[in-house]
């Protein structure tokens, strides 16, 4: 929440001295209100003043950066509740929970989930290593999760136990979940020594919240809230409730990323981890810890974080090139439309169905459909032209034949004058048309 | 000191509008508060889950489906069937096959299939048309007629035939009708002044504002319905009070992670199992986005949605 003029007026010396270039103090106060220029200009603005301004003009929640490497993740650092405000920032982490006994059952499974969908790498981001009682295994176990090039969840509450671990492969920033009402002094301190983020957990949100404000009086900002509750019902109040106090409320003291373990509450439940999952991906959930990771789950939950997370202001692009579908060759015929990622898997999808070979050109036309593209003069007789001669196509493919969209059927002429020797065929308006259309061109 | 707690509770609320007749007819909407968001007061009706079947009945190629209805000879039988998955609360229909550009059943061919499904059942049942609105219309206005006294849903009508559904299954025959936009907000309300001033009420018509399988464009669904929830209750805007009404299931079953063979990617795994989860992970971001009524085909999904729900509300 930002401070009005009048309030940061009040933190300043008040003796016009002119030394920040300003007129009056109060000329001063209403220029860093609006932001335009930063506090200490004042040289005469007290230490507790400063800090009382940049934690008044500080991020409503913290962004945490967790992992080394190439497993660094930023988590939080949101600004609003729902993306058509402005945008997520930080997707949600899926992490997979491991123990002793089950860690080499579980990792080859975890690793052969590993794909890329629209120029992101999809795949299991972390793992929570679960403390059952033995220390050695423990620590074992916690090598082996480091082993795996993720992100490692120290699922914790031993001190003893935790401190072994964070011996054994202390390079990592991984996350320390451990620390409740009962034990967040030593653990914060472990997470402090040796540099990670601790995680916090309480028996409710106002057990939760003490422990938190405790911790920040103790001068630990560096920590996730575990908002994993008894039930299902609880979790998800806990993570809407934590997140909306961060973000509507001002209570910086919720102003942390979240962690949500649906072992704890759907253990065993594949489905209903798949379908809470993408509730917590939707609502709230920075980190969310499942039993596994099969392809099946994975490509409904990675598309629903690629799409949830995307910013409303750039529109999801595919990269331009040659998409050869449904075992196509040279001869086979192009198909080209734009590469707005909606209109790509909407019309690959058809044409994948239509089981005809064909080349799919995806050309640059800035990411917009194919109306507003043509209407922008990024999708035309021109910029399809240019396409392929930089892609070469015509020494690419043999065909001669190219299939347009129906609602830019207006190129075709200015498309065979540009292009000697190509036929130009103009597809349905709509993509649900093209099974059927593809099916009778064959 | 604790947590301060600031429950987020409307003095305006979604519109209720209720399906079927009788013991088990069911209540879309009533709530005051965000979806799902029970913790902020309590939810006046818990969203619904429907189990669809089609006018074929269920798709052959998937084995745990083929598994499911074993046993079942006519329609009659598999729609028992379907509305005895556990957690269903309504049968859908799904009359796919009368599309002009697929199968073209005629009108008279979809009514014997609802007849015998309407005889066959008691529980509130929901009629969705094929993706052709002309077609759609024709089809409506004979169902509406012969299930006169059933209070059916009818999903959808579109800008292009909402003024024939809407004086035919609406009006004349009283029964409930769904109007559907393609994800965005202002079309959506635009689509449900027009349809109030043919003078239904507004407990007489929910609204589907569009849908997407997760993965594709699923963005443009949470958006617009969280806009939608926000305007109906932040705002009270009369006009976005509808429940919201989600036949899921179309979306999920025809994107190439459901389609494809094991055989074609042997890494992806079962074809049902990426079916199910496909179609549950939808099901789950649109009931947290606003959804209040959604449309499923797999007994396993039904069931873990249904259970979600209850866990929640």
């Amino acid at each position: 929440m930002a401070l009005k003029g009048l309030d940061i007026f009040k933190l300043t010396p008040k003796t016009n001295c002119k030394e920040c270039g300003n007129p009056t103090c109060m000329a001063f106060a209403m220029k860093v209100a609006q932001g335009a220029v930063p506090i200490e200009k004042c040289p005469h603005m007290s230490e507790e003043a400063k800090a009382k301004l940049s934690e008044a003009t500080a991020p409503p929640m913290k962004t945490i950066t967790v992992g080394a490497g190439e497993a660094e993740h930023k988590l939080g650092g949101e600004t609003v509740l729902f993306r058509h405000d402005k945008t997520f920032v930080s997707k949600t982490m899926y992490g997979v929970w491991v123990c002793e006994g089950c860690f080499d059952a579980k990792i080859d499974a975890i690793k052969a989930v590993d794909y890329e969908r629209i120029g992101e790498r999809m795949y299991v981001e972390m793992l929570n290593c679960k403390f059952t009682g033995d220390v050695a295994k423990y620590v074992e176990l916690v090598k082996k999760a480091d082993a795996a090039a993720r992100t490692v969840i120290l699922d914790c509450d031993d001190a003893a136990a935790a401190e072994a671990a964070l011996e054994a492969i202390s390079a990592s920033k991984l996350i320390l979940n451990g620390a409740n009402a009962s034990n967040y002094a030593e653990m914060s301190a472990l997470a402090t020594k040796y540099g990670v983020v601790l995680g916090v957990s309480g028996a409710n949100l106002d057990e939760l919240h003490d422990t938190v404000a405790a911790l920040e009086n103790a001068g630990n900002k560096n920590l996730i809230i575990d908002v994993t509750g008894a039930d299902i019902k609880e979790t998800f109040a806990n993570a809407v409730e934590v997140r909306r106090a961060a973000l509507k409320n001002q209570d910086r003291t919720f102003g942390y990323p979240s962690i949500v373990n649906l072992h704890n509450i759907a253990e065993g439940d594949t489905a209903m981890q798949t379908a809470l999952a993408s509730v917590f991906t939707l609502k709230y959930g920075s980190i969310i810890v499942m039993d596994g990771m099969s392809y099946a789950q994975a490509l409904p939950l990675y598309g629903l974080r690629q799409n949830v997370f995307t910013d409303p202001q750039k529109p999801m692009k595919v990269e331009p090139g040659i998409y050869p579908l449904n075992g196509a060759d040279e001869n086979s015929v192009c198909v080209t439309t734009v590469d707005f990622a909606l209109t790509y898997f909407t019309v690959n999808g058809e044409l994948e169905r239509s089981g005809v070979p064909l080349n799919l050109l995806i050309s640059d036309a800035g990411g917009y459909s194919v109306l507003t593209a043509w209407a922008a003069g990024k999708f035309s007789a021109g910029s399809i032209t240019k396409f392929i001669k930089e892609f070469d196509i015509e020494n690419k493919i043999k065909s001669r034949t190219l299939i347009i969209p129906g609602k830019v059927a207006v190129l075709k002429g200015e498309l065979e004058q540009n292009l000697p020797g190509w036929t130009i065929v103009v597809a349905p308006n709509e993509a649900t048309g093209l099974v059927p259309f593809m099916k009778d061109y064959k | 000191m604790g947590f301060k707690r600031v429950p987020q509770k409307y003095s305006a609320s979604i519109n209720e509008v209720t399906i079927g007749v009788g013991e088990k007819a069911i209540k879309l909407g009533g709530e005051n508060v965000k979806p799902l968001y029970s913790f902020d007061a309590e939810i006046a009706n818990a969203p619904k889950v429907g189990a669809e079947i089609t006018d074929e009945g269920y798709d052959r190629t998937v084995a745990s489906l083929a598994a499911y209805y074993e046993g079942c000879e006519t329609i009659a039988d598999i729609a028992k069937k379907a509305a005895a998955m556990p957690g269903a609360d309504f049968l859908a229909v799904n009359l796919e096959g009368a599309d002009p550009n697929g199968a073209n059943k005629s009108v008279e061919e979809c009514a014997a299939v609802v007849s015998e499904v309407a005889g066959a059942v008691d529980v509130p049942l929901v009629i969705i048309g094929c993706k052709n609105a002309d077609k759609n219309t024709e089809l409506f206005n004979k169902l509406a007629d012969l299930l006169q006294g059933k209070n059916v849903l009818f999903v959808s009508c579109k800008e292009e035939n909402y003024k024939n559904v809407a004086a035919s299954a609406g009006l004349a025959y009283n029964q409930k009708i769904c109007a559907e936009s393609a994800v965005d907000i202002n079309l959506a309300k635009q689509l449900n002044v027009l349809i109030s001033q043919m003078g239904l009420k507004p407990d007489t018509y929910v609204m589907n504002v569009g849908s997407a399988a997760a993965g594709y464009g699923f963005e443009y669904v949470v958006s617009t319905m969280d806009r939608v929830k926000d305007a109906a209750l932040a705002q009270n805007d009369a006009m976005l009070q509808m429940p919201i009404f989600t036949p899921v299931s179309s979306e999920t079953w025809s994107v190439k992670e459901t389609i494809v063979t094991e055989e074609d990617i042997p890494e992806w795994g079962s074809r049902d199992d990426r079916a199910v989860q496909m179609e549950v992970s939808t099901a789950a971001a649109c009931l947290a986005a606003g959804s209040n009524a959604v449309v499923l085909r797999h007994p396993e999904s039904v069931a873990t949605i249904s259970k979600m729900i209850a866990a929640l509300v």
